[in-house]
């Protein structure tokens, strides 16, 4: 059993005192491994430290009890026992909900479902977080030298210093004669989709360079988008929707979207929505080809729009500086914001749905948190942002006239300086963060500039979802799954996840429709019977005080109820006077004919 | 200046040759794969549906007595047999994975009435109209042998059910009293009576191995245990039990079909009030047997259908019918718990699967990974009101759905009524007894 080089300590609690001296080598063992641990996760690393001050010499002691527990035939112990750990953040990154708080009602079956089902899913996030280790791709970064500002490195700078795949990404299409082009990226970033405003429309394989197909329709083009892949687009023209297949023959013309102005796609729902210059917000089905809804939004000429992508909203910017949410499910408005003085020029949404940047007439920027709909950040642009696009990554790219800007971390610092700035030779009037890349794509009127912008780009892309390197089957493969399990248009709501959780108002609705119907409340709680108890613990006397213990517990439960109700009505109160108060402070307009 | 820029080498993203699979890089992030919630809804909606679609629960269909199927026994050691007796005494050894009769015998005269396959698996024992307990050899007789019992038992009374014990050679029959024999003797070791009347079925239990259950005609179920000489407790119900059985995993608690259309889970400790009550049926129930986890039930009513029911769910969830199936009398679930074999009044034996949409045979991982993925959606989104509309929706014959409304209907209507008396009498006067409590009379010790 015992190998040679070690002796057994028996452990006696008469030898409890003499501890072993400290070797060398143990503490270079632990060193390595503490090592080891701050490569994999600062948090897991500040704990080991903390460990070590604190409890080293237990440890220690606790180590040398494992090693004797376990014997190699080598005489060497695992220097890494145990499972790898797993660092807190990322476990964070993974959480989808909070623990569930354990009540007393809940029944045994309950409690063993709730316990089985939090270790599931406790087990898919510690394995999805060690997968996230291994992920192959970083993200870009741009960094200058001392005292050197990024926004002066110019892209030619930038092109020169990466590789040469990389160098091909930064290019210029000169196409002068067609006017200022809108841009469009496909969901897995592989093919560039451009419109000019005289009619013409081309779709490029961009990182080839390969001409897709190069149309003139013959009209004015509003707006091009890519429908769920590349195989097919929309041309938003003088008149009606078209349909284009990659080809450039034209597969449908619709009628019943006139002069529409935006588009968006939502990849999820299959369903193109469009604004248009008599003011509707239509949508329509590209898989059964139908429309969803027709809603009048009766805000006039509606020319900006874009979509959240975290739940699928639309949000539309107005004349009168309002931006506004919809939902195909409802006729009016979700919610309707005053962003700004003048009119909003452009909106964006940023992929987790968190943070809503808009700019508008009054050359402000603002950043507003969408799910409590407060503002965030408010920055002065001299000349005023006409596209806003935000990437994958957090990025803020607006165009200011000919040029555009990139920033970073609007949300969370205040920014005084772009990112990047590059000018281009005419006005910008599409931009567009290709997905999966450190590209930006800007329509101008010139043509159109493909820009690197590094850190804009999710480095990891998941196959299943987005592959921009799929082959034509799997594409078909991927299309037949995406049809699979399109979400109905129904489902789009604010709060992508109530659909997951309890419906509290139906049950209660239920049981009070029960109640009525059974004449009595089935779950109600029965009058307090005393158990008996054996072995000559029930006598009256102790039966008797069991019962007082729960005796006032009903009246307790009321009197509860009312004090915190009146506690909520005295906090409404105080509330509102506050309001008021502060309502009666401000100035209105009229008050200047006070005397 | 330093900067890196985004920059893939697509040869790690795409197969080397045409003969290797694909690469499917994964990244996991919550972020990348928004509408979480959406998105699986509508899967776990479209693999009820496809449920639906595939619910073909019916295998086949076996023929070859001349009377109806009053009785069948599993085989204890082979999947593939099982055996069945008549209401003309013809009993019949059947192959079913090639669907086919093996053997016939004529065993009594008048009914077969029970029949059980020794622990063994070696012999198998039937009783019979005749008054008689035969013991027959599993195996056929050679060529030119006469076909004969091992061992004939001649009664006084007529035995209306027996049961083996689970590893002894001890058999219990019933009748007008419930007899333990020593299969090497003749006459009863012991016999249990609690008052005259007749029983219609008896089980050991297959765990606390001692330990007998038996319906009887007086509308009680008495419990027993061998080594006593007189019977443990019983309850008495307001209507007859027509058969128990055991539930094989946790033994303590048995389910009994009633006549009343309701099945009755009880726990053997504390028969004062059942478990559950299994409604459904619209007339009587005949038979049932248990699925080998333990999990579920199959029942067999006089209403031409055969239900399977959780065992602590208190309505099926399934239901089996056809156009041809009468009134099926006896039913058992097979020992894989994979398929149901149910016997009827019209002389058929039919084979069902257990789980009506699965698919028979070896699966490939990548199915089997589909197939559990499927199942836990169906699982989490079973409550959301479109995905339990599809799952629980079943075609009925029009006679037993009307019969279902028009009890529905007596239902409320009797609800309703006791609902108002209680309304216009003194509070607690009229108090509230639930469905568990109403069916039990009381329980005798």
């Amino acid at each position: 059993m015992a190998s040679p080089g070690e002796a057994v300590v028996k452990e006696s609690h008469v030898e409890k005192k003499k501890k072993p001296p400290a070797r060398y080598w143990q503490e270079s063992q632990e060193e390595v491994k503490d090592e080891n641990k701050v490569d994999k996760g600062k948090n897991r690393a500040g704990e080991a430290a903390l460990q070590k001050k604190t409890q080293k010499a237990k440890k220690r002691k606790q180590e040398e009890h494992q090693r004797d527990g376990k014997k190699f035939r080598s005489g060497k112990s695992d220097p890494f026992p145990g499972p790898a750990p797993v660092p807190q953040d990322r476990m964070q990154k993974f959480k989808r909900k909070d623990k569930m708080k354990k009540s007393r009602g809940q029944t045994y079956k309950l409690k063993d479902i709730i316990s089985r089902t939090e270790e599931a899913s406790e087990m898919s996030q510690k394995q999805a977080a060690r997968v996230d280790l291994l992920l192959p791709e970083d993200a870009g970064f741009l960094e200058g030298d001392e005292e050197e500002d990024t926004c002066t490195i110019s892209q030619q700078d930038i092109a020169d210093a990466v590789d040469i795949t990389s160098a091909s990404k930064y290019f210029n299409l000169n196409l002068s004669q067609f006017g200022p082009y809108r841009v469009d990226y496909t969901k897995t970033g592989r093919h560039l989709l451009l419109g000019g405003r005289r009619g013409h429309v081309a779709c490029i394989d961009w990182q080839s360079k390969q001409l897709m197909c190069e149309i003139n329709v013959m009209e004015s083009v509003n707006d091009v988008k890519w429908l769920h892949s590349e195989t097919m687009y929309a041309v938003a023209q003088k008149k009606w929707l078209y349909i284009y297949d990659s080809n450039g023959i034209e597969l449908h013309c619709i009628r019943k979207f006139n002069d529409v102005l935006r588009m968006q796609f939502l990849p999820y729902h299959f369903l193109l929505a469009t604004v248009s210059a008599t003011g509707f917000l239509q949508y329509l089905d590209v898989s059964v080809g139908k429309e969803v809804a027709a809603i009048c939004t009766k805000t006039g000429r509606l020319d900006v729009m874009c979509q959240n992508p975290h739940n699928a909203i639309i949000h539309l910017g107005h004349h009168n500086g309002t931006v506004t949410l919809w939902s195909p499910n409802q006729k009016e408005a979700l919610v309707k914001m005053l962003c700004h003085q003048g009119g909003v020029r452009s909106v964006a949404v940023d992929k987790t749905g968190t943070y809503m940047v808009t700019s508008g007439m009054d050359k402000k920027l603002k950043v507003y948190d969408i799910r409590a709909f407060k503002p965030l950040k408010s920055y002065f642009l001299p000349s005023g942002a006409s596209c806003l696009s935000l990437s994958q990554r957090g990025l803020l790219s607006a165009a200011t006239g000919d040029i555009v800007q990139v920033y970073r971390d609007v949300w969370s610092t205040p920014v005084t300086k772009p990112y990047m700035a590059h000018r281009v030779r005419g006005a910008v009037w599409g931009l567009h963060f290709c997905p999966f890349e450190d590209v930006l794509g800007v329509g101008h009127g010139g043509g159109f500039t493909s820009m690197l912008v590094p850190g804009a780009g999710e480095p990891n892309f998941d196959g299943l979802d987005a592959n921009p390197y799929r082959s034509v089957k799997q594409r078909q493969e991927w299309e037949v799954k995406a049809l699979m399990e399109k979400i109905q248009p129904e489902l789009i709501s604010l709060d992508p996840t109530q659909l997951g959780q309890v419906d509290r108002a139906t049950f209660e609705q239920r049981h009070q429709d029960r109640v009525q119907a059974l004449g009595f409340d089935p779950l109600a709680k029965g009058k307090f019977i005393p158990k008996h108890k054996k072995k000559g613990r029930s006598s009256a006397g102790s039966v008797e005080k069991r019962k007082k213990q729960v005796a006032h517990e009903d009246q307790r439960d009321v009197i509860r109820k009312t004090v915190e109700d009146k506690m909520t009505i005295e906090k409404e109160r105080k509330e509102r006077k506050k309001t008021t108060a502060a309502l009666s402070n401000q100035k209105s307009a009229l008050d200047r004919f006070k005397k | 200046m330093k900067v890196k820029v985004l920059s893939r080498n697509p040869d790690d993203y795409v197969r080397e040759t045409k003969h290797d699979i694909q690469r499917v890089p994964r990244n996991y992030d919550p972020a990348l794969h928004p509408f979480e919630v959406s998105r699986e809804y509508t899967r776990a909606l479209n693999a009820t549906k496809l449920e639906r679609v595939f619910a073909k629960p019916f295998l086949a269909s076996l023929d070859g007595h001349r009377d109806g199927v009053n009785c069948m026994a599993k085989h204890t050691t082979s999947l593939s047999t099982l055996l069945s007796g008549s209401c003309d005494g013809e009993v019949k050894v059947w192959n079913l994975t090639k669907h086919e009769c093996v053997r016939t015998l004529q065993a009594h005269e008048g009914f077969v009435r029970g029949m059980i396959v020794r622990y063994c698996g070696t012999s198998f024992f039937t009783v019979g109209d005749d008054k008689t307990i035969k013991q027959w050899k599993m195996e056929a007789p050679g060529y030119g042998e006469e076909e004969e019992p091992l061992n004939t038992i001649l009664g006084k009374t007529v035995f209306t059910g027996l049961d083996h014990h689970q590893k002894e050679a001890v058999f219990a029959t019933c009748g007008q009293q419930v007899d333990i024999w020593d299969e090497q003797r003749s006459s009863p070791i012991r016999s249990f009576t609690w008052g005259v009347d007749s029983f219609s079925a008896v089980r050991f239990n297959p765990v606390e191995t001692e330990l007998l259950a038996s319906c009887a005609s007086d509308r009680s179920i008495v419990l027993y245990d061998m080594r006593e000489s007189a019977p443990l407790k019983k309850v008495i119900m307001t209507m007859r039990s027509n058969t128990l059985c055991w539930n094989p995993m946790e033994a303590y608690y048995f389910t009994c079909s009633n006549e009343d259309y309701n099945l009755y889970t009880y726990d053997m400790r504390y028969l004062k009030r059942p478990l559950t009550v299994h409604m459904d049926h619209v007339s009587a129930v005949l038979d049932l047997d248990y699925s080998p986890t333990g999990k579920e039930f199959v029942s067999a009513s006089f209403d031409k259908t055969i239900r399977i029911f959780p065992k602590d769910g208190g309505h099926s969830r399934e239901v089996y019918h056809t156009k041809r199936m009468q009134h099926v009398i006896c039913v058992k679930w097979s020992s894989d718990s994979k398929y149901i074999l149910s016997g009827s009044d019209e002389m058929n034996i039919r084979l069902w699967k257990a789980n009506a949409a699965e698919k028979l045979g070896v699966l490939a991982p990548r199915e089997k990974q589909a197939r559990n993925y499927n199942q836990k959606l169906k699982e989490k989104f079973q409550h959301h009101p479109q995905i339990r509309r599809i799952a629980h929706h079943r075609h009925l014959p029009k006679n037993i759905y009307h019969q279902r409304k028009e009890q529905r209907i007596m239902k409320e209507a009797r609800q309703r009524k006791e609902r108002n008396v209680r309304k216009h009498s003194k509070p607690g006067s009229v108090p509230v007894v639930s469905e568990k409590e109403k069916h039990v009379v009381t329980v005798v010790k």
